[in-house]
C-alpha cells in the first residue's frame, strides 16, 4: 500500500529532524543541524534494507515516488510564498552568487577530471570508456 | 458571489494551491517549448514565475509571504512551507545508491565535495560584500549558490528571514538557468565529452535540472553520467549547510 511508503518517508523525516534538533541542542544552537540531510540518508538506508528483505514492493514505493514527483511544484509554491518584494533590492547578490559559482565550477571540470584517471587521455567516444 | 468564491478557495486552501501551481506548470512548460525550444527547462521558468508572483503578491498586500498573503491563496504557503517541502526533498533520495557513487570514482567524490564547498564559499563571500554580516544569512545565500533547494533548507533550519531565503532561491535559479544554457558553449573548452568528465561536471555543478538540461543540449548520451553524481549534491548540501558550513561561517564573522 502506498501509505507504507509515505509512512516510511515521514518516519525518516521525523527521525532526521529529531536528530538534527538534538545535535543543535548538544552544540548549544537554536537550529536544526542537518536534519533534512540526515533524513535523506535514513531513507536511502531504510528503503534499500527493506527492499533487500523483500518488504518494499512497488506498491509501497508509489507512496514515496508521488512526493518526489511533485518536488518541483512544491519548490514553485515555496518560491511564490517568499518575501521577494524585500529581496528585490538584493537581486544583484543573487545574480552574482549564481554566475560566479557556475563560472568557478566550469573552470574546475578539467582539473578534477584528471583525478583518478587511469593511463593515457581518453578519446571522445563515450561508449568506449564504459564497460 | 465573489465573496462566496473567495471563502470557498480559502477553505480549500491546499486544493486551491495544487490547482494554481498545476496551472503555472502548464504555462511554464508551454513557454519552455514555444519560446526557448526547451533550452530553458519548464521547471526553471516555473520557479521564476513563482518568484515574480511572490513579488506581485507582496506589492499588492504589503505582506512578507508573497502570494500566500492573499487570503484565497494562503494554501501556497502551506504547499511550499517547510513541512511539505522537506517531505518532498527527502523523497528524492530514494533510488539513490552508493554503488553509483563508487562507480563515479575518486574524481566524482572530489567533484561533489569541492562543488558544494566552492558554491557555499562564493555565495557567502558575495552575501558579505552585499552587506549581510550574520552567519545565518551567509550560509543561506551560500546554500542558494549551491542549489535553489539547499539555500531554503539551510535557511529554514537556521531561522533565516524570508527575504534572504528568497535571495537564495533566486541565486540557485540563476545558477540552474546558466548551466542549462551555457554548458553547450563551454563544453569543448572544459573537456566535457566523455562519461568521466560528465560525472565530474554533475558533481561540481550539482543543480540537477541545470546539469540534465545542459548535458542534453551538449550530448544526450552524457546525461545519465552527470545525473548520477548530481543526485547526491542536494543531499550533501542539505547535510553540511546547516551544520559544518554554518559553524565555519559563525567562527569567521
Amino acid at each position: 500500500m502506498a501509505i507504507y511508503g509515505t509512512a516510511l518517508l515521514s518516519l525518516c523525516l521525523l527521525a532526521g529532524l529529531i536528530a538534527g534538533r538534538l545535535l543543535g541542542m548538544l552544540l548549544g544552537l537554536d537550529s536544526n543541524v542537518g536534519g533534512v540531510g540526515i533524513a535523506m540518508l535514513l531513507l536511502i538506508w531504510g528503503s534499500e534494507r527493506l527492499r533487500r528483505l523483500g518488504k518494499f514492493p512497488p506498491a509501497s514505493e508509489q507512496g514515496v515516488l508521488f512526493w518526489s514527483s511533485i518536488y518541483i511544484p512544491v519548490t514553485v509554491a515555496m518560491a511564490a510564498s517568499q518575501n521577494v518584494r524585500a529581496a528585490v533590492q538584493g537581486g544583484g547578490i543573487a545574480i552574482a552568487a549564481g554566475v560566479l559559482s557556475v563560472a568557478a565550477c566550469f573552470l574546475l571540470v578539467p582539473v578534477v577530471s584528471r583525478i583518478g584517471k587511469p593511463g593515457p587521455p581518453r578519446t571522445t567516444h563515450p561508449e568506449s570508456s564504459t564497460p | 458571489m465573489s465573496q462566496a468564491l473567495e471563502k470557498l478557495l480559502a477553505d480549500y486552501a491546499l486544493v486551491t494551491a495544487f490547482a494554481l501551481v498545476g496551472g503555472l506548470m502548464v504555462l511554464s512548460y508551454f513557454i519552455s517549448g514555444k519560446f526557448t525550444g526547451r533550452r530553458i527547462h519548464g521547471s526553471a521558468i516555473a520557479i521564476f514565475l513563482g518568484l515574480v508572483l511572490a513579488y506581485l503578491g507582496g506589492v499588492a498586500t504589503e505582506g512578507d509571504h508573497g502570494l500566500a498573503d492573499i487570503p484565497a491563496l494562503a494554501g501556497i504557503g502551506l504547499m511550499g512551507g517547510a513541512m511539505i517541502r522537506d517531505l518532498a526533498i527527502v523523497s528524492t533520495a530514494m533510488g539513490v545508491s552508493w554503488r553509483e557513487l563508487r562507480e563515479a570514482g575518486p574524481g566524482g567524490l572530489v567533484a561533489l565535495l569541492l562543488g558544494v564547498a566552492i558554491s557555499f564559499f562564493i555565495g557567502a563571500v558575495i552575501g558579505y560584500l552585499g552587506g549581510y554580516r550574520d552567519a545565518v544569512s551567509l550560509a543561506t545565500i551560500g546554500g542558494g549558490a549551491a542549489t535553489y533547494i539547499v539555500g531554503p533548507v539551510t535557511g529554514t533550519a537556521l531561522g533565516a528571514s524570508s527575504e534572504v531565503i528568497a535571495l537564495s532561491v533566486a541565486a540557485g535559479l540563476v545558477k540552474s538557468v546558466l548551466v542549462m544554457t551555457a554548458t553547450p558553449f563551454v563544453a569543448r573548452r572544459i573537456g566535457l565529452d566523455n562519461p568521466r568528465s560528465a560525472m565530474v561536471f554533475g558533481g561540481l555543478l550539482g543543480t540537477t535540472s541545470g546539469v540534465a538540461g545542459g548535458l542534453a543540449a551538449t550530448d544526450p548520451k552524457l546525461v545519465p553520467y552527470g545525473a548520477m553524481t548530481a543526485t547526491f549534491y542536494t543531499g550533501i548540501g542539505c547535510l553540511v549547510g546547516p551544520s559544518i558550513v554554518y559553524f565555519v561561517l559563525r567562527a569567521l564573522v
